[in-house]
């Protein structure tokens, strides 16, 4: 569950990167939030994950009041989201079952529940034949897929990733969304960032577009820019 | 579902991170044994001599001998104003015949050794509290009419004080020096390994990690770099005090230089040498990470 309230966003610079934004993602929810490059789209990315606070507005993630959460609880609601980012993120120097190892060894997780858990979501995102893998080893595709099982391990209400096909061709794309939806099949939230129109409007889904700090349309089936497909 | 204090993983990480930065390592640990061998060595010589000055102390007397026009009843009665005298504790009256046999046995004070028998006169033993105030009492009771003379060791008691004071200054000046390099050293070999585990320390706050959690590591590497310091600086220490004993006891025409051996000082420097490391190692640590750790 994310709410948005007026949300005013100010870097230190001045830059004036969100001018009023409000939406709602419900649970269950798959959400494209489109836009061209500068209009806003990764800030209200870190502010969902507290990396940065809102200059002005209400802002709710999951439950918690973003706008007077206390530092000891950011860890406890960065626990019930799953990030997924462009360049993957993944330690080059540990295997894959490795990197998902250490983000539950990271929320205090027990060996048992590592060796429930890993294998189950390495089969969901088709690598449980490449756990021994180094990252350097795997295609981009592969790596976004580790990076998504990553996001998953610990099993979050929601999985966000800003421009997670932005490294990928257009067939990977493809596969990484059609992951994500199933991912959203089996209850998971989802939101993601992209200005691949193309990808957009395969997917009959709901679609935010954000343009220069404003949303400028919000709807469901398949639409960008307000075309159609 | 989440354990609260993993240390299997905190001990891991710590040692691991400890032999990746071997050089800083190294580093850190060097400065720490250097630190607490010069922290123990002037502590041991300040030990020693207080020892020495304690032995001095339990006979911490001088002597006030007697005019002898004075009857012995007459002196004994001196014994009130010796005692009004500050700092005294205890005037003992002996009159010359017990001075002489005990002289006879040859087990009298070494002091008395240049005096005839003859002009040995009646005298009073006179204790004091406090041996650095030694001189000023013996002054006080020479003023007394009916004392002729006193005698008091006040040189070497001076001397010991002065000693032990010099090497007190300095080795706390040193050890404020060495305490203040040693957690420099220490900030900075954590803060580089807090730096070359930047993503994933990244990783592991985008996750959910607490800062506890990200910091533990990073104290444990501390702290162990901390004891390891102590540990070798003590044995060190161990060496170069039996050495430097051997050496003082050979050449030691004066009795008074007893010195302690180790085995006695173990349950005290022991701990504080491992409690110094440990503080020093857990306080640069966690200055080094502080700041790295908002949000
Ligand atoms: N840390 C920052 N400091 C200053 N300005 C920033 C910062 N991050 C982003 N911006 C600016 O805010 C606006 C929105 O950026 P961003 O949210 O990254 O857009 P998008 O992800 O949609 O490309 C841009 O004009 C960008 O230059
Ligand atoms: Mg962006």
């Amino acid at each position: 569950m994310i709410r948005f309230i007026d949300i005013h966003k100010e870097y230190d610079n001045g830059t004036k990167a969100l001018k009023g934004i409000n939406m709602r993602i419900d649970d269950g929810e798959f959400v494209f939030l489109v836009g061209p490059s500068g209009s806003g789209k990764s800030t209200i990315m870190k502010l969902i994950t507290g990396e940065i606070a809102p200059t002005q507005g209400k802002l709710m993630v999951n439950g918690y009041s973003l706008n007077n959460i206390s530092p000891r609880q950011i860890p406890m609601m960065r626990r019930t989201l799953g990030i997924v980012f462009q360049d993957f993120r993944l330690i080059e120097k540990k295997t894959v079952y490795q990197n998902l190892s250490f983000a539950m060894r990271a929320i205090g997780a027990s060996s048992r529940e590592l060796k429930r858990r890993i294998p189950y979501v390495l089969r969901l995102v088709g690598l449980e034949e490449k756990a021994d893998r180094y990252p350097s080893q795997l295609s981009g595709g592969e790596q976004q897929r580790v990076a998504i099982a990553r996001a998953l391990v610990n099993n979050p209400n929601m999985i966000i990733a800003d421009e997670p096909t932005g490294n990928l061709d257009p067939n990977r794309s493809l596969e990484i969304m059609m992951l994500l939806e199933r991912i959203n099949e089996l209850g998971t939230t989802v939101l993601v960032v992209t200005h691949e129109k193309n990808l957009v409007n395969r997917f009959a889904k709901r679609v935010i577009a954000i343009e220069n700090g404003r949303i400028i349309n919000d709807e469901t089936g398949g639409y960008y820019n307000g075309e159609k497909v | 579902m989440a354990k609260k204090f993993d240390f299997g993983y905190y001990c891991r990480e710590g040692v691991s991170s400890i032999f990746t930065h071997g050089f800083m390592s190294f580093a850190a640990v060097c400065m720490i044994v250097a630190c607490l061998l010069i922290m123990g060595s002037f502590s041991l010589v300040a030990v020693n001599l207080d020892n020495m000055l304690g032995d001095l102390e339990a006979e911490n007397e001088f002597l006030a001998y007697i005019d002898e026009s004075y009857t012995q009843e007459q002196a004994v009665a001196l014994e009130d104003d010796i005692m009004a005298v500050p700092n005294v504790s205890e005037a003992i009256f002996v009159t010359r015949a017990e001075a002489l046999d005990d002289f006879r046995e040859g087990r009298d004070n070494q002091l008395l050794s240049d005096l005839e028998p003859d002009v040995l006169r009646d005298r009073f033993r006179i204790h004091v509290e406090d041996i650095e105030l030694l001189k000023e009492s013996a002054d006080a009771v020479e003023q007394i009419p009916g004392v002729a003379d006193v005698y008091a060791a006040t040189d070497i008691a001076q001397g010991f004080v002065m000693v032990r004071n010099i090497a007190t200054g300095i080795a706390l000046v040193l050890i404020g020096i060495l305490v203040v390099m040693s957690l420099f050293i220490i900030a900075n070999t954590i803060k580089l390994a807090f730096f070359y585990r930047r993503e994933e320390i990244a990783i592991m706050k985008m996750c959910g990690a607490t800062n506890a959690f990200i910091r533990w590591p990073f104290i444990v590497q501390g702290m162990i770099l901390g004891l390891a310091g102590a540990i070798i600086a003590f044995l060190l220490q161990w060496g170069v005090y039996e050495l430097v004993a051997k050496a003082v006891i050979q050449s030691n025409g004066l009795s008074l230089l007893a010195i302690l051996p180790f085995g006695s000082l173990v349950p005290v420097f022991l701990p504080v040498f491992c409690g110094a490391g440990l503080l020093i190692g857990v306080v640069g640590s966690v200055v080094a990470i502080r700041r790295f750790l908002q949000v």
